[in-house]
C-alpha cells in the first residue's frame, strides 16, 4: 500500500523500541467479543491506474453539462469557474492544513479567511462574516438559532418563494431549537410585503430570497421593511453572482444576510462540497456561529491573523455555544474568494447584466407563457403544456435538459419549468432550447 | 535548526494591492441589451472587491499558501484530527467532468455513475461499522452528531417515550456538548476512572428512564479503547437507551473493531479523517451516519437505494427526521472517500494498524520525559501532560506548542481533553515514515532540556514564523474582523 511509510524493518525496530512482540498486542484493550476477527468484507484493492479507470467508467455514466445543454439551475447554478480556482485550490499547504488553531503556522490562509470575510459584508452590505457554513440551506438554520437568542421569540416566518430545501433543513433543525415555523404563499410568483408583515408580528425571524426560488425578482425592500416593523429580524437568502447589481441586502435594513456560495467559485459537483456564507449586522457578533478571523498584532506590533471570539464556540463554551459547527468549507470559501477577485467589481456587475439579459432573451424566444409576471434574474418559470416532468423527460431524449420540473416542490405547479441560465448559456444555446421546446411541447 | 529561519516577505492585502481600473477576468459579451431592472432593487455603490491582475491574484494567493503549513509541509500530529497523507489520485477524479459537471437535480437516469458510487460507498461504511442502513448527508462531523441525536429523538418519540437527557464523558469534544443543546437535549456528564474508561458506578448512578443515550468516542480522545465498552452497552441498552458512536477516532479500529459490534447504535464517520478528504484549512468534511434497523425509517431523505441494476434517489420516507442539508450530501467527498477505500480494499486493517503502531512507537519514544497521565498502550493518538515542565520550568504545554514550530513541525492539539493539564495530545497518523516520527521524538526531547537550560527561548516562542505570539485579547475585545477601506472608494463606480 503506497500510502503507507514503513519497511518490515522500521515495523520491528518500532515494536522493539515499544517492548511488544507484534502489533497485534496493542490492540489487546479491546475486548476479544467485540473483535471483528475476520477480513472486512469490501470490494478488492485497485491499484492508481485501476482506481482512476473505476471512477472514469463511473463518471462516463453520468448526463453532465458537457454532454447535455442544460438548463437547471433551483439553486445550483453553473457560472464560470476560472481556471486560476483549482490550480491555487490544489496548493498543497491550503489543500492539506486543518482549521487555523495555531496563528503562526497559518497566517496564509487566515488572512485569506479575513479577505473573505471582507468580500461577503462588501457584497452583503453587512458588517461580519463568519468564515463559512455548509451550505445554503444549514446557514438558514443556523440564522434561526441566532434570531431565536437574541430575541424573545420562538417562531421563524418562511417565504414560500425561498427555496425548498433550505425551508426543509429550517423545519428539521427548528424542532431542536424549539422554533415554530410558518410559512407564507406567494402571489404570482412573490411575496406580498402586507401578508408577510402580518405573519411577523411575533417572529423572532423572517427569511426570504432574492431573487426568489422561481427567479422572480423579491419586492424585497418592501419585505425587509414589513418585517422589521413586525419586530423580527429580517434575514436575506441572497446569490453573491447577483449582488454586482442588485442591491445589497443591508442597504435595504436586513439583519442578516445568507446564502449557497456555490455560484461564485465551485462547480455543481452533484451538490457539493460547496460553501454557505452567513453575514450579520455587528451587534450579532457575539452570536454568530463558526469560525471568525480578526485581525491583531503580533509581540513585534506586526499586522497578523487569528480565530477570534471563540468564546462563542463548541470547544470552549460547549454545551453553551452558539453552534456546533467545527470543520467548515474554507477550501470552497477561497474558491470564492478567487473567483469574486478574479472577476473584481465591474466583471461581478459584467454577469449580473449577462444574466438577466439571457433570461430575457429566453423569455422571449422560448414558445411557452411566463408563468409570472415579476421580472427575473437569470431564471424564468414557464408554463407547460403538458406535465414538466415529461417535458423534461423527452426534452433530454433530443440532448437538452430544460430546467427544474417545480411540481417536485410545490403542489399545483406540476405544469411549471423552470429555466436558468448563466454566462455560460449562449444565446444561440437558448435558441436550441427554444427549438426543442417549441417540439416537445407541440 | 535556526532561531530566526528565513525572511517572510511582507503580505498585503489583495485590497492593499488593488488598482482601480485593473481586471483579471472578463465576461462574454453577447450584445443582448440589460434590461433595466427596478431602481429600488438596483445596487447603487459598487462593491469594494478587489481590483487585480491575473499575475498579481496568482502571486498574491501563493504568497498566502507559502504562509500556511499542511501535511504536505510537514509532520502535522493535531491530535483527533488524523492529519494524514491525502492521495493525489482522489484530487484527480474527483475533477472528472462526469462527476464535477453534474447538476444535482439532474434525472435519476441521467446521474447512474454518481449513485451507484454513493450506494458502493453506503455499502462500504456498513460493512465497518457493522451497522446495515446509511445517510451519506450530514456535511461534517458535528452535523453528524446532530443528525444523530435528532434521529433519537424521532425514535423515541414514535415509541411514546419521553427522554430528555444525554450523558456524555468528560473527555468528550467540545461538539458533543453543543450538538445536545442544538438538539434540545439536556446534557449529563460522566467521569472517567483511572485506568481512562468510563467510571461504570458513576454511569449507573446517571442512567435511567429519563435517559436518551450515550455519546462516546471509542477509542475515547485519551487514545484508549474503553476496556468496560461492552458494559457499558449493556447499561444502556437495559435503561432502554441508546448508543451514539462519535467516529472522529474510528482511524484507530478499522477492520479491527466495529462500533455496531461495540454495541453502538448510531455511528458518524469523519470523511475527512478517517477516509482522507483533505481538510482543505476547516474544511470540507463528511459526516455520514450509520444506524441499526430499528432506526433506519427515521434517516434523512432522500436516500439512495437500488433497484435491481439502477440506483435511485428515495424521498419516500415517512418517518424520516427531515433534510439537514442540500441535496444528498457533499458529494466530492464521497468520490475522494470512496477512492481512498478502494485503493486500500481489505486492507484499511493494516492503515489502522500502522496508525497504532506509529503512535505508540513515539509515546515509546517520550513516556520518559513528559507525564503520560493514563499508564497504557495507546491506539491511534495519546495525551501527555506538560505540568511537570510546568511546576519545576514555568513551561506550559503552549509553549511547547510554540517551540515545535521551531523544528519544523505542526504543534500537537493542546489543552484538550480537559481531564488532562496541561494536555498535549500527539497523533501521528500511519501515513508517516519512521524517520519523520524519529525527528518529532528528537524535537520533544530537546524542547524538555530546553525547558530547564533555556525556558525563555520556549516563552518567547516561535523565533522562525512570518509572526511572533499574537495579542489575542486584543483580537477578541476590539474584534477587527473585515477590512477598512477608510474613504478609498472603486473608480469603476457607474
Amino acid at each position: 500500500m503506497g500510502y503507507l511509510s514503513l519497511t518490515d524493518a522500521d515495523r520491528e525496530a518500532m515494536l522493539a523500541a515499544i517492548g511488544v512482540s507484534s502489533v497485534a498486542e496493542l490492540f489487546e484493550q479491546i475486548p476479544a467479543g467485540v473483535r471483528l476477527g475476520r477480513e472486512l468484507d469490501v470490494p478488492p484493492a485497485l491499484s492508481e491506474l485501476e482506481l482512476v479507470s473505476h471512477l472514469s467508467e463511473l463518471a462516463g455514466r453520468n448526463a453532465h453539462t458537457g454532454v447535455e445543454l442544460s438548463f437547471l439551475g433551483a439553486g445550483i447554478y453553473e457560472h464560470y469557474v476560472p481556471a486560476v480556482v483549482d490550480v491555487l485550490l490544489s496548493r498543497g499547504e491550503f489543500l492539506t492544513a486543518y482549521t487555523p488553531y495555531q496563528p503562526e503556522m497559518s497566517q496564509g490562509v487566515l488572512q485569506a479567511i479575513f479577505e473573505y470575510q471582507t468580500v461577503i459584508c462588501e457584497l452583503t452590505g453587512m458588517d461580519v462574516s463568519n468564515a463559512s457554513g455548509y451550505d445554503g440551506t444549514t446557514v438558514a438554520a443556523d440564522a434561526c438559532f441566532v434570531a431565536k437568542h437574541t430575541s424573545e421569540r420562538a417562531k421563524v416566518v418562511l417565504a414560500e418563494t425561498l427555496n425548498p430545501q433550505v425551508r426543509q433543513v429550517v423545519k428539521t433543525y427548528a424542532r431542536g431549537f424549539g422554533l415554530d415555523v410558518v410559512e407564507v404563499g406567494h402571489r404570482d410568483g412573490i411575496t406580498d410585503a402586507d401578508e408577510l408583515g402580518a405573519a411577523a408580528a411575533d417572529a423572532a425571524a423572517v427569511i426570504f430570497q432574492q431573487p426568489n426560488f422561481f427567479g422572480c425578482l423579491e419586492p424585497a425592500v418592501d419585505l425587509a421593511a414589513a418585517a422589521s416593523e413586525a419586530g423580527a429580524h429580517s434575514i436575506a437568502h441572497v446569490d453573491l453572482m447577483t449582488l454586482g447589481v442588485l442591491e445589497a441586502p443591508g442597504e435595504y435594513g436586513c439583519a442578516m444576510a445568507i446564502g449557497e456560495g456555490q455560484s461564485a467559485g465551485c462547480p455543481p459537483l452533484y451538490g457539493g462540497p460547496h460553501y454557505g456564507f452567513f453575514a450579520a449586522r455587528r451587534e450579532f457578533i457575539r452570536r454568530m456561529p463558526g469560525r471568525i478571523v480578526g485581525e491583531t498584532v503580533d509581540a513585534d506590533g506586526r499586522r497578523a491573523y487569528v480565530l477570534t471570539l471563540q468564546t462563542r464556540e463548541q470547544h470552549i463554551r460547549r454545551e453553551k455555544a452558539t453552534s456546533n459547527i467545527t470543520t467548515n468549507q474554507t477550501l470552497l470559501a477561497l474558491a470564492g474568494l478567487v473567483t469574486l477577485s478574479w472577476l473584481g467589481p465591474e466583471g461581478l456587475r459584467e454577469v449580473g447584466a449577462t444574466c438577466t439579459a439571457l433570461a430575457q432573451y429566453a423569455r422571449e424566444r422560448v414558445p411557452l407563457e411566463p408563468a409570472f409576471e415579476a421580472a427575473s434574474f437569470k431564471e424564468v418559470a414557464f408554463r407547460t403544456p403538458l406535465p414538466a416532468r415529461e417535458v423534461v423527460r423527452r426534452a433530454r431524449e433530443l440532448g437538452v435538459h430544460p430546467g427544474y420540473a417545480l411540481g417536485r416542490d410545490y403542489e399545483g405547479m406540476q405544469d411549471v419549468l423552470l429555466v436558468a441560465v448563466t454566462e455560460k448559456r449562449t444565446p444561440a444555446d437558448i435558441d436550441r432550447l427554444a427549438d426543442v421546446l417549441g417540439e416537445v411541447c407541440r | 535548526m535556526t532561531e530566526a529561519g528565513r525572511a517572510w516577505p511582507e503580505a498585503p492585502l489583495i485590497f492593499e494591492r488593488s488598482q482601480p481600473g485593473r481586471r483579471a477576468g472578463r465576461v462574454p459579451d453577447y450584445g443582448l441589451p440589460p434590461p433595466e431592472l427596478p431602481s429600488d432593487l438596483r445596487r447603487k455603490r459598487p462593491p469594494r472587491l478587489p481590483e487585480v491582475s491575473e499575475p498579481e491574484l496568482v502571486r498574491h494567493i501563493t504568497a498566502l499558501a507559502d504562509r500556511t503549513f499542511g501535511v504536505d509541509t510537514g509532520f502535522y500530529p493535531l491530535g483527533s484530527c488524523t492529519m494524514k497523507h491525502n492521495p493525489r489520485v482522489n484530487e484527480r477524479v474527483a475533477r472528472l467532468p462526469g462527476f464535477r459537471d453534474l447538476h444535482p437535480l439532474q434525472e435519476d437516469e441521467g446521474a447512474q455513475g454518481a449513485l451507484e458510487l454513493m450506494w458502493q460507498l453506503q455499502e462500504i461504511l456498513s460493512e465497518i461499522a457493522g451497522l446495515p442502513a446509511v445517510t451519506l448527508q450530514p456535511a461534517a462531523g458535528s452535523q453528524g452528531e446532530l443528525t444523530g441525536l435528532m434521529l433519537m429523538r424521532a425514535y423515541f418519540a414514535d415509541r411514546d417515550e419521553a427522554r430528555d437527557t444525554i450523558i456524555t464523558p468528560d473527555t468528550a469534544h467540545g461538539t458533543n456538548p453543543a450538538s445536545v443543546t442544538m438538539a434540545g437535549y439536556e446534557l449529563e456528564k460522566v467521569e472517567t476512572d483511572a485506568r481512562g474508561n468510563l467510571d461504570l458506578g458513576n454511569l449507573r448512578a446517571k442512567v435511567n428512564e429519563r435517559t436518551a443515550g450515550l455519546m462516546l468516542t471509542n477509542p475515547s480522545t485519551l487514545g484508549l479503547f474503553d476496556e468496560g465498552i461492552e458494559e457499558v452497552a449493556a447499561i444502556f441498552h437495559d435503561a432502554g437507551a441508546l448508543l451514539y458512536y462519535d467516529g472522529a477516532n474510528l482511524n484507530a479500529v478499522v477492520g479491527i473493531s466495529r462500533p455496531g459490534d461495540m454495541g453502538f447504535d448510531i455511528v458518524h464517520y469523519n470523511l475527512h479523517k478517517t477516509f482522507s478528504q483533505p481538510h482543505g484549512g476547516g474544511g470540507p468534511g463528511g459526516g455520514p451516519v450509520a444506524v441499526r434497523a430499528s432506526i433506519e425509517p427515521f434517516l434523512p431523505a432522500p436516500r439512495v437505494v437500488r433497484d435491481g441494476d439502477t440506483y435511485r434517489l428515495d424521498f419516500d420516507v415517512p418517518k424520516s427526521i427531515g433534510r439537514v442539508r442540500g441535496f444528498a450530501g457533499p458529494f466530492g467527498v464521497f468520490v475522494r472517500s470512496y477512492a481512498f477505500m478502494r485503493a486500500y480494499g481489505p486492507a484499511l486493517r493494516e492503515m489502522s494498524e500502522a496508525a497504532v503502531l506509529n503512535a505508540n512507537y513515539v509515546l515509546a519514544g517520550l513516556r520518559d520525559v513528559y507525564e503520560l497521565p493514563y499508564d497504557r498502550h495507546c491506539m491511534h493518538e495519546f495525551v501527555l501532560s506538560a505540568r511537570s515542565l510546568k511546576r519545576e520550568h514555568g513551561v506550559t504545554a503552549l509553549d511547547v506548542a510554540k517551540r515545535l514550530m521551531d523544528y519544523g513541525i505542526h504543534p500537537p492539539t493542546v489543552y484538550f481533553p480537559l481531564v488532562v493539564p496541561e494536555a498535549l495530545m500527539i497523533e501521528p497518523t500511519e501515513t508517516e515514515p519512521k524517520e519523520r516520527l524519529d525527528a518529532f521524538v528528537e524535537a520533544m526531547r530537546r524542547i524538555a532540556e530546553e525547558a530547564a537550560t533555556s525556558p525563555e527561548v520556549l516563552h518567547e516562542a516561535p523565533h522562525g514564523r512570518p509572526v511572533r505570539r499574537l495579542d489575542e485579547v486584543r483580537a477578541a475585545k476590539q474584534p477587527v474582523v473585515r477590512h477598512d477601506f477608510g474613504e478609498q472608494e472603486i473608480a469603476t463606480a457607474h
